[in-house]
């Protein structure tokens, strides 16, 4: 049981809507208020929501666990109340062991400082000693690549720069477990790449990492376990690539159906080269979906879309009838068509999602599913999104 | 307690740095640099000999090396006193990104602040002996009181500055009211006159701890004599236990303040 390093129980966390009172002079008022009217005193709670509601999880020594989400879904105040700058309003949350906490790259900089005074700053407010500093000092500015500005005061650093230089000092604190809110955002596009091999680096060293970022990808990548939240609580938490699919799939698909229960799917198959029904097809090789469609309203010329995703829940194709074959749709009531589609997949190894949506052109749409079926590619090991026939 | 201050000592290295920030940060960019820590204290000490000069017209004795010793050894302290105050109070508000990006004990923060001030203190406090050492002033074994008086002034700052910084997190009129309060205490602080001078009513004046021990470092830098026991432990009582209830109620209301600020 030792193992757990980090660990959330039950916890809530309340936050207000709306000003609080800053100054005095609002507060008297307010007081006099809440003493002459007592009953109105719990209507002011109706400006409270709750940040985190409910949330329980555990993380284990050394694993690396990502939390996505929308925007205001909790993410970053789970990292304030486990760095401790928030406290839970109940619930229960265990540390063990050294915690560095990167919530804002560059927090703590002075401007009026210059880069290398910064560091010493910064490494001791992140938790380093001096000593610790003076030793990594070189490493962490030739990981910056600014040595020809690090005796310049950072007031007279690009945003980048500034970016970087917080980056640096952060990702050489080596702490035992480390908490990262959204900072592989900085820098140009090959620092973005060097943060995100560092942040590997230390994944693979053996220290606890939670990981907040909106980049999917990089949270693949970097995590064997993602939580997704919504709201201020848990909506999963299991395997990065599972989840990463159900984020994709419940905040860009969901909204887009306008109109429900026009469009109903009857029947779907995949079919290989042999006409048999199957699951597992070979890289090039000619396969079919047949497709069995009902519409319940009379429907003219309306336009299917045909699309396979990976399985993080990254677009592989997307394809409209109207744009790639000139073809259009037409339900009478309650008709009923079966579609085919033959498909030649050039794709490399893996496990592949088939979908299909019905649209009207400016009107969206009627019926929209990515994930009818699984299906699973087979091929010799390739890197890259797509598999070429080819002749060598 | 004890939790308190081992949590603070874990932290040593980042309250040594803050330090250092403040004190590198204060002056940079300024023509005078470190001449300002002696600026302050000296246009006190210059005022503080107007009034002097003032009441030797007034009662026609003559002014004496030991008037102008009394304001500059009072004055000193006043000074570090007042802008440990002033730094203090600002220092949760004005370092707002990191109390709500980074955990560490906040306490730090005033504390830094005070010891920042303790810096420029001993600036000024060196070049005044070294101006002392042309005359013919000596000082004799009550001196040795002087260093537990500047430790009480020193609690008695740290005290005050924890609350009034978490004070002024909470409700920014703080920082006016305390500013206002600062302009005027050399009135009612001993700095420029003894409190003797008011005879019976003097008891009033001391009843201001700061107003206490400034009155006793007079004592016994520069009239030779034992400090006033009865208001050394007045003072004590005031600088130890402020600082304790001061740290105290910081440290009850630490967890609110990331929300709060």
């Amino acid at each position: 049981m030792n193992d757990i390093v980090l660990e959330f129980k039950n916890v809530y966390k309340r936050f207000s809507r709306g000003e609080k009172n800053d100054s005095l002079r609002d507060l008297i008022p307010y007081l006099t208020k809440k003493l002459l009217f007592r009953g109105e005193g719990y209507k002011l709670k109706e400006k409270e929501f709750w940040a985190v509601k409910n949330v329980s999880f555990e993380i284990r020594r050394g694993e690396a666990v990502g939390i996505i989400g929308p925007n205001g879904a909790g993410k970053s105040t789970i990292l304030k109340l486990l760095s401790g700058i928030l406290r839970p309003n109940s619930g229960e949350i265990a540390v063990n062991g050294r915690l560095s906490a990167l919530i804002e790259v560059g927090a703590g900089f002075h401007p009026d400082l210059t880069g290398r005074e910064n560091i010493y700053l910064n490494g001791a407010i992140l938790g380093m000693k001096r000593s610790e500093i003076q030793n990594k000092m070189d490493q962490i500015v030739e990981f910056s690549e600014l040595s020809d500005f690090i005796d310049t005061p950072v007031k007279r650093y690009s945003s980048g720069m500034y970016a970087r230089l917080g980056f640096s000092v952060a990702a050489h604190v080596d702490p035992e477990i480390l908490l990262v809110d959204e900072v592989l955002s900085v820098g140009d596009f090959t620092f973005q790449h060097k943060c995100l091999e560092k942040m590997q680096d230390i994944v693979k060293k053996g220290t606890t990492v939670i990981f907040i970022s909106h980049n999917i990808p990089s949270v693949i990548k970097l995590c064997q376990k993602t939580i997704l939240l919504n709201k201020g609580e848990i909506n999963q938490y299991g395997d990065s690539r599972e989840v990463c699919r159900q984020y994709y799939n419940v905040y860009s698909e969901s909204r887009k159906v306008s109109e429900k229960n026009i469009i109903s799917l009857k029947n779907i198959k995949l079919l290989n080269c042999n006409n048999e029904e199957t699951s597992n097809f070979k890289s090039c090789e000619w396969g079919r979906a047949e497709i069995t469609i009902e519409s319940h309203e009379e429907i003219e010329n309306i336009i299917m879309g045909f699309l396979i995703k990976q399985a993080d829940g990254s677009m592989a194709f997307d394809a409209n009838s109207d744009k790639i074959a000139n073809k259009y749709y037409s339900f009478k009531i309650n008709e009923q068509k079966k579609i085919v589609i033959d498909f030649r997949n050039n794709l490399p190894e893996g496990t592949y999602f088939l979908g299909v949506h019905f649209l009207r052109p400016n009107k969206g749409f009627y019926y929209y599913n990515s994930e009818l079926v699984e299906f699973y590619v087979n091929a010799p090991k390739t890197l890259g999104v797509a598999y070429l026939d080819l002749k060598w | 307690m004890g939790e308190m201050i081992k949590e603070l000592i874990q932290y040593r290295h980042l309250l040594y740095m803050l330090v250092w920030r403040d004190v590198k940060i204060r002056y940079k960019q300024t023509a005078m640099g470190f001449l300002w820590a002696i600026l302050m204290p000296m246009l006190v000490v210059c005022a503080g000999l107007l009034i002097k000069k003032g009441m030797s017209v007034f009662s026609g004795k003559p002014m004496e090396l030991s008037d102008l010793l009394s304001v500059t050894v009072k004055a000193l302290p006043f000074s570090f006193f007042i802008g440990s105050i002033r730094f203090a109070t600002n220092s949760l508000v004005g370092n707002t990104n990191l109390v709500t990006k980074i955990y560490f004990p906040r306490e730090v923060f005033p504390i830094a602040a005070v010891i920042a001030n303790v810096f420029d203190f001993m600036i000024a406090t060196a070049i005044f002996i070294i101006i002392l050492a042309f005359t013919s002033f000596s000082i004799d074994v009550y001196a040795l009181w002087v260093p537990w008086l500047i430790l009480l002034l020193i609690f008695l700052a740290t005290g005050c500055g924890m609350l009034l910084s978490c004070a002024n997190l909470f409700y920014r009129d703080v920082k006016y009211i305390v500013e206002a309060v600062l302009t005027f205490a050399i009135f009612f602080t001993p700095v420029f006159f003894e409190a003797s001078l008011f005879g019976k009513w003097s008891t009033l004046l001391l009843l201001n701890p700061l107003g206490a021990i400034l009155e006793n470092i007079n004592n016994v830098v520069v009239f030779h004599r034992q400090p006033d026991m009865v208001w050394l432990v007045y003072a004590t009582i005031w600088s130890i236990g402020g600082l304790i209830i001061g740290w105290r109620i910081f440290h009850k209301l630490e967890y609110a303040f990331a929300e709060n600020i």
